[in-house]
């Protein structure tokens, strides 16, 4: 055990984690060249381009130092907010992390969150300075920042270039020298926390654990702590770019289980293995049943799609155990699923891969966040949808999830970023100056106020240096109105919003210029209203269209009209029809992304 | 009955707004009667066996082409072809280039419908469409085509113009039936993708008339027609009685044709080929006996969806009772379905077994015609 050392990489998105992970992957030949492409780690398609990971991955490494040798587990991240509670998983895991500061970019706000988390669990923080070799790297500002934050010695910083190397062999021997080998005991009873779990076609769910206490030996007859099932350890093994079956893992290291567990939902992050027989007193602390907080509704673009959807989605929840989906249907699209996500960036990474994995196209609703509605009758409901919210007369209040959210911007930005979270009804809870020119914000801000547009907001104010993560932080009272949109009279349920009454106005005015624009013009008048209750707050006329002739049809060139008539035609059959009026698809994407 | 369209595609001074295939002027000039000649024989299968009705040497600008050029093409033509004296024999001119000597020759090598490039009758207009000619030209070309033999006059006007009024359209359209011509064709611009005009509008240098302003246009051209004893067969054209175009009347009552020339279109009731839009690789083709062209066989479909988009744009509609004797019912049933609801507004009228959008409703035609055509889920 004492030859072991368990360490994760915290970094911001594109401060470098996944090509400073292949530089060291490099380094202890960990994978032949014929393995070797770039960013090894990131395997899915989606987050090589997103350059962000979604799910956590772990790889060991076999390093020599000093003459001895030594197992280097990495244990990868989820590199966005809505992971949160992986993110801490993964730490609990690891005695020591990487802390990796882009020396362009210096410190942001996932870095501290995550560095917050990692400093909680009490493991050693080795500070890297990545990208030294860029003409714009600030090394010793950064460095000071660095000092600032954590307290450190000056000289314990690295500073590497993952891109050219330089620097990156000195991070292995710091790993050995000042990461602590895990703690435990191999003898007592069996005590192993999953931080991950992947689906395979062909295995099933593989489940990524380490080991606290005790021992696990294939063939073990293990049970997981929260859920209480039962099964056989068909295979245990280490991690490397494959799996490696070993007869038996000892405490502090880090390893798979396969035991038949044909559903994701039934391996939970955060809970504890141990044996049927002689299992252990208590679950590893930190286990959190994690549950979707926004939610919207996923049509087929096809109707026709419908039953594909499903199956895809039972597929994506194989690997994707945060997602959740039951059946809906809307007069204006049809049928389709209310889904359950983590958080605004998981919504998108499931829609994209629907469309890439499973060639589905989806159109999303307005997305809300997870309400809790008290009834007169002392009930609590919980609302994923506005046409469950009940009606006025039996609603004695609602709440609604509110999160801590961590900023950090530079100075200049500062009234901008500030202005930005009061009108999201934010709280200002705490502000610190991280360097002169650095400041680190903390908000109390309603979570439906950030699944909108704020990120982009933020992004937009601070010239894109602004930097956000969010943790939940319980529910309020919340003034909630259903607000409606009307065409022609006919009201599209699947344009119905829940929000906050002071932004119902503001809202609906905009909803109607956004429709103004994306519905075509058509034989007549289309009326465009929002509404709440009986009340109409907004209102805007698409007008009917009074001039739509080709001038000239000769020449002879009657294939290209054609076409162009018959491309027209196949678009307005993909439109949705809302009583005599036709709806474009994009017009209810569109809504999604409102100024 | 067929007819037989000659592209000339030479062009002194390529139009803003035209996005008709043309060159330069240059020395294919000289070749190019031979090199129609060329494309007929090898080509004239395609209208076998029928008589010649209709002869359009459009462009491009024919009148670049010298009289003895036509009448070579015309020989080529009635070599192979049966040509009446009934025939109508079409050339556009640009009133830049007319002369007596032209006219003269134009009309001694059969020539006897001639129509002219006007445009408009107002200066500042031409400038802007980046015409050769001005106003009085314009005027002056009308008379000089009376006065050297030539009855059957067209003559082209623009309206929807940015810089144009209901007022300028006014001056226009009076002065056009002020003179003594048989036939109007009156185009609202578009602006389309590849020509100045298109590149402007996208790039915001010029904006496009507003809609009310195209519509009163519209109803003008409507009134005043009917005043000045003109009849609207076709949304772009009117005529006095008797004196529509002939040859552009076949491209919305699906008679055949035979386009020869780069970029030129053909139509044999089954199938439609289109030349290469590209000089040298359409007279590389035919020197080669290859003619450089693609095709599109039309189905019952197709066929169907054509014969909508075309006869509704005219006068005549569509009749009803051939259509459900040459479509199957499906087809047929399906479209009247579509219809219902113009039918109910007025936007399409049934008489006599005729479907029609009423004149008044003809600037919305494209968007009734695309919900009437059929296509496959």
């Amino acid at each position: 055990m004492d030859n072991i050392r368990n360490f994760c990489i915290i970094a911001h998105i594109d401060h470098g984690k996944s090509t400073l992970a292949d530089r060291l992957l490099d380094l202890t030949h960990t994978l032949t060249e014929r393995e070797s492409q770039n960013q090894v780690l990131d395997s899915m398609e989606l987050e090589r381009e997103k350059g962000i990971t979604i799910k956590s991955h772990a790889i060991q490494m076999e390093y020599v130092y000093e003459g001895t040798n030594y197992l280097l587990n990495l244990i990868d991240t989820p590199g966005h907010v809505d992971f949160s509670y992986e993110v801490s998983r993964a730490i609990a895991s690891c005695e020591g992390a990487l802390l990796i500061v882009d020396a362009t970019q210096g410190i942001q706000a996932q870095t501290i969150s995550n560095l917050y988390l990692a400093l909680n669990h009490d493991l050693e923080i080795i500070p890297v300075v990545n990208k030294i070799d860029m003409d714009a790297a600030m090394v010793e500002d950064v460095k000071d920042q660095i000092v600032d934050l954590i307290g450190c010695k000056r000289d314990t910083i690295l500073s590497v270039s993952a891109k050219t190397g330089e620097g990156v062999p000195a991070i292995l021997d710091e790993i050995i020298k000042r990461v602590k080998p895990p703690q435990g005991d191999s003898e007592a009873p069996l005590q192993a926390l999953i931080f991950d779990s992947v689906f395979n076609q062909f295995r099933g769910i593989i489940a990524y654990f380490k080991i606290f206490n005790g021992t696990i030996k294939k063939g073990d007859k293990v049970k997981f702590f929260n859920t209480g099932q039962e099964y056989e350890a068909d295979e245990v093994g280490i991690l490397r770019l494959k799996l490696v079956p070993r007869g038996s893992l000892n405490a502090g290291n880090v390893g798979y289980i396969i035991s038949g567990i044909k559903e994701s939902k039934e391996v939970k992050v955060g809970d504890t293995i141990t044996h049927i027989e002689r299992p252990c007193d208590k679950a590893i602390d930190g286990f959190a049943d994690v549950k979707p907080m926004v939610f919207a509704g996923l049509y087929p673009v096809d109707a026709d799609e419908y039953e594909d959807l499903r199956a895809s989605l039972d597929k994506l929840r194989l690997n994707d155990a945060s997602l959740t989906y039951e059946p809906e249907s809307s007069l204006a699209l049809g049928f389709g699923f209310r889904c359950g996500f983590l958080g605004l960036l998981h919504m998108e990474i499931v829609q994209e891969r629907l469309y890439r994995e499973f060639d589905i196209d989806v159109i999303t609703t307005v997305p809300n966040v997870s309400y809790k509605v008290h009834t007169t009758k002392g009930e609590i409901i919980e609302v994923h949808n506005p046409s469950g919210l009940p009606a006025p007369t039996v609603i004695d209040h609602i709440e609604e999830p509110v999160i801590n959210a961590q900023v950090i911007t530079k100075s200049e930005y500062l009234g901008g970023v500030m202005k930005l979270c009061i009108d999201k009804r934010g709280i200002l809870k705490n502000q610190v100056f991280l360097t002169s020119d650095r400041v680190e914000l903390t908000f109390r801000l309603p979570l439906s106020d950030i699944v909108f547009d704020f990120y982009d907001k933020l992004k937009s104010i601070s010239r894109g240096y602004a930097s956000f993560d969010y943790h939940l932080d319980g529910f309020q009272t919340a003034t909630l109105v259903k607000l409606d949109i009307l065409l022609n009279g006919e009201m599209v349920d699947a344009l119905s919003s829940l929000i906050h009454r002071d932004y119902a106005y503001d809202f609906g005015r905009k909803m109607c210029e956004k429709l103004r624009e994306l519905i075509p013009r058509q034989q007549f008048d289309i009326a465009i209203q929002a509404a709440i209750g009986a009340k109409i707050i907004a209102r805007e006329t698409v007008k009917a269209l009074r001039k739509d002739v080709t001038a000239k049809c000769y020449g002879g060139d009657i294939t290209r009209k054609r076409k162009l008539l018959e491309k027209q035609k196949k678009g307005k059959k993909r439109m949705r029809q809302i009583g005599t009026v036709e709806v474009p698809q994009e017009a209810f994407l569109a809504v999604l992304k409102m100024d | 009955m067929a007819g037989i369209y000659i592209h000339v595609p030479f062009c002194k001074k390529k139009c803003l707004y035209c996005d008709f295939y043309s060159i330069g002027t240059s020395s294919k000039i000289s070749q190019y009667p031979i090199l129609i000649e060329k494309e007929l024989s090898l080509r004239k299968n395609f209208i076998a066996n029928q008589r010649i009705d209709t002869i359009y040497f459009g462009g491009g600008t024919p009148s670049q082409l010298e009289p003895l050029q036509i009448d070579y093409m015309l020989k080529s033509i009635s070599k192979e072809f049966y040509i009446s004296h009934d025939t109508e024999i079409t050339i556009e001119v640009n009133p830049d280039d007319i002369s007596e000597e032209l006219l003269q020759g134009y009309r001694l090598a059969g020539v006897n419908r001639i129509s002219i490039g006007i445009q408009s009758f107002i200066d500042d207009e031409l400038l802007f469409l980046g015409r050769r000619h001005n106003a009085q030209a314009a005027e002056q070309s009308v008379i000089l085509a009376l006065n050297n033999g030539f009855k059957n006059i067209s003559i082209d006007l623009i309206y929807g113009l940015p810089n144009s009024s209901i007022d300028s359209w006014r001056y226009s359209l009076e002065k056009a039936f002020s003179l003594n011509i048989k036939h109007l064709s009156c185009y609202h611009l578009t602006y389309e993708e590849g020509t100045v005009f298109g590149r402007r509008l996208k790039n915001k240098k010029i904006e496009e008339i507003d809609e009310s302003i195209s519509i009163q246009q519209f109803d003008l051209l409507r009134e005043l027609s009917i005043k000045t004893g003109f009849t609207q067969y076709e949304i772009s054209n009117l005529a006095k009685e008797n004196y529509h175009s002939r040859h552009n009347t076949s491209y919305w009552q699906g008679i055949s044709y035979l386009g020869l020339g780069p970029a030129a279109h053909s139509y044999n009731g089954d199938k439609r080929e289109w030349n290469s839009s590209s000089y040298n690789d359409w007279a590389q083709g035919i020197e080669s006996e290859k003619p450089a062209l693609e095709y599109e066989i039309l189905d019952e479909q197709t066929k169907f969806n054509e014969l909508l988009l075309t006869h509704l744009r005219t006068i005549w509609g569509l009749n009803l009772l051939s259509l459900k004797k040459d479509f199957n019912k499906t087809l047929v049933n399906q479209m009247l379905k579509s219809a219902e609801p113009y039918l109910k507004t007025g936007k399409l009228s049934i008489v006599d077994d005729c479907l029609r959008i009423p004149s008044k409703y003809l600037f919305t035609s494209d968007g009734i015609i695309g919900e009437l055509i059929q296509i496959d889920d």
